[in-house]
């Protein structure tokens, strides 16, 4: 089963910067040999821009910096890949 | 605080802002007819004859507020009883004629159309004269005068005539919808038709973004409206008045101007596609040229395409400077992704029909796009960014010849140039209006430093480069 992970990058979360977060899950997915597994995807905002960068996991969401992404991936991405 | 160039421009704000406020409220149906008196509540007339005719016009402008006569496929409208039906008897010979002895007006006259009374005044005979202008110029008093209809002068393309019964008429078959005789008639006799209540019912029928989530797709000549407030407090008021989320359209603009580059590359000779109003030109005027129209589709259809394509149940308005924008949405390419359109006049007096002031509230923030995104909202920056799309690409063996056309009468010039096979570079940049979009018929304001307002927000973008812009486009893409 595909995993979706879904970046927002409406104005607020793309100010607190959504495309390096973008760029960095890229880099991880495509280093980790996980392109056909995870599939990435954009989404203009998700009504909490308080807490951005906002990414979901499925429907589950996190709240992602581009310092954070690695341990995020880490943390939170790969473990659920089973 | 003035909002509006012209009063012509707050009548029809007041008609948009009654009939907005009772939609609102769902008791539109049952106060339409009352809505003429609400505005004109009586005594003194203002505008015409009495008080009757005005409240007789207001509800024509009611009619357009609601969208107009269905039966018309063209969005813009004339009034008929609005229609002062001004004089259009060309150039003639005013009191100021002196009885001169130098006659330099019938010295230019190519047609000797020009003859002197017994008191040596100018008249013009009219079976003869061709309206070149040239006695007009010639004459040191400035005696002769050009009585042109102002929509007629508008209308650059000649869409415009007298009707039988004087009023103004619209050609159809030539009209491209700019929205130049709106904007220029002086009695508000031509106005385009309305799509408010469509946004209204979408925004309440998607039960507080709900049911479906309603996008505002903002155009970059925002950035020289609403000057009286900050630009961030616009997007807050969008968001208030129950949209969901605002994206800009200069992304779109970054999509097509990286898209655009390359096919001009690929092509050799393009003209742009993203003024609506110029593509449709091509089609009625110049159907020979239809094949070197960009294949893109405008930015505010690429933004709103990829917008669905995140989110295909929701529902996309684009609020900008256009009147043509209100052709585009129905045509076939656009339909399936933009569900509605509104002015920037219009979406003032959305914010007033619910009593949002928005210099009271919160800054929002709105940024997607490039510079080179948002610049394409004056003239000459689209060509700019597609000297950068071609820069970014690395494409360094095609030479970029931009012709830049500010307004419809240069994109005229260029047409039958390149028609002609001699164009005057690779690239036609077709704008309609003149200055680019910050000269569209639905802007709150006209003014010479719109251009700087645009400069400057396009500036304050974060993303410096297109490619960089566009990126998150590519998600899921290329990964």
């Amino acid at each position: 089963m595909m995993m979706k992970i879904t970046v927002c990058i409406g104005s607020s979360c793309h100010l607190k910067g959504s495309r390096e977060v973008v760029e960095g899950l890229q880099k991880l997915i495509a280093d980790n040999g996980l392109k056909d597994k995870i599939e990435l995807a954009g989404t203009f905002c998700l009504g909490q821009c308080q807490t951005g960068v906002n990414v979901l996991v499925g429907d589950e969401r996190y709240s992602v910096t581009p310092e954070t992404v690695t341990s995020f991936f880490e943390k939170d991405v790969l473990p659920k890949l089973g | 605080m003035r909002k509006f160039d012209t009063k012509v421009q707050h009548l029809k704000y007041k008609v948009l802002r009654a009939v907005a406020k009772h939609a609102w409220k769902g008791d539109l149906l049952e106060k339409v007819t009352d809505i003429p008196k609400e505005i004109i509540p009586g005594g003194t007339p203002t505008m015409r004859c009495c008080i009757y005719k005005e409240r007789a016009i207001l509800s024509e402008r009611v009619k357009i507020a609601m969208g107009g006569d269905k039966s018309n496929p063209n969005v813009i409208e004339v009034i008929d009883i609005a229609c002062d039906e001004c004089p259009a008897s060309g150039y003639q010979v005013s009191d100021a004629c002196r009885g001169c002895l130098a006659h330099r007006c019938e010295d230019v006259c190519p047609k000797d159309a020009i003859t002197f009374d017994s008191q040596h005044k100018a008249h013009i005979d009219k079976s003869k004269c061709i309206n070149c202008g040239r006695c007009a110029q010639a004459c040191q008093y400035s005696a002769i005068i050009n009585r042109k209809r102002p929509c007629e002068n508008a209308c650059k393309i000649k869409a415009i005539s007298m009707a039988e019964t004087g009023e103004a008429k619209i050609d159809n078959n030539k009209c491209i919808s700019c929205g130049a005789c709106v904007y220029q008639c002086p009695f508000g006799a031509i106005s385009d038709k309305s799509f408010i209540l469509n946004v209204i019912d979408m925004i309440n029928k998607s039960e507080d973004n709900s049911k479906y989530k309603v996008y505002a797709v903002v155009a970059p000549s925002i950035a020289s409206n609403f000057t009286y407030a900050k630009l961030g407090q616009v997007i807050t008021g969008i968001e208030k008045l129950g949209f969901f989320h605002a994206v800009e359209a200069a992304l779109g603009a970054d999509m097509v101007a990286y898209a655009e580059s390359k096919e001009l590359a690929e092509k050799g000779f393009l003209t742009s596609s993203c003024c609506p109003a110029f593509v449709d030109y091509v089609h009625k005027s110049f159907p020979k040229m239809v094949q070197h129209v960009s294949h893109n589709l405008s930015p505010a259809a690429t933004i709103a395409k990829y917008i669905k394509e995140t989110d295909p149940k929701c529902k996309i308005v684009f609020i900008g400077p256009c009147t043509a924008k209100k052709m585009e949405f129905q045509l076939e390419h656009a339909r399936p992704y933009i569900d509605s359109v509104i002015t920037f006049e219009e979406l003032q007096a959305l914010f007033d029909s619910r009593d949002i002031d928005i210099t009271t509230l919160e800054e929002g923030v709105l940024d997607n796009a490039s510079y080179y995104g948002r610049i394409f909202a004056r003239s000459g920056g689209l060509s700019d960014a597609v000297a950068q799309g071609l820069k970014e690409h690395g494409i360094n063996d095609f030479e970029l010849k931009a012709v830049p056309c500010d307004g419809i009468e240069q994109c005229r010039t260029a047409l039958l140039k390149a028609q002609a096979g001699k164009p005057d570079g690779n690239f036609i940049e077709g704008m309609a209006c003149v200055g680019g979009c910050i000269g569209g018929a639905g802007c709150l304001t006209h003014e010479a430093k719109n251009k700087a307002d645009v400069d400057k927000y396009g500036r304050q973008a974060m993303e410096k480069t297109i490619t960089d812009a566009i990126s998150v486009y590519n998600i899921g893409k290329d990964n």
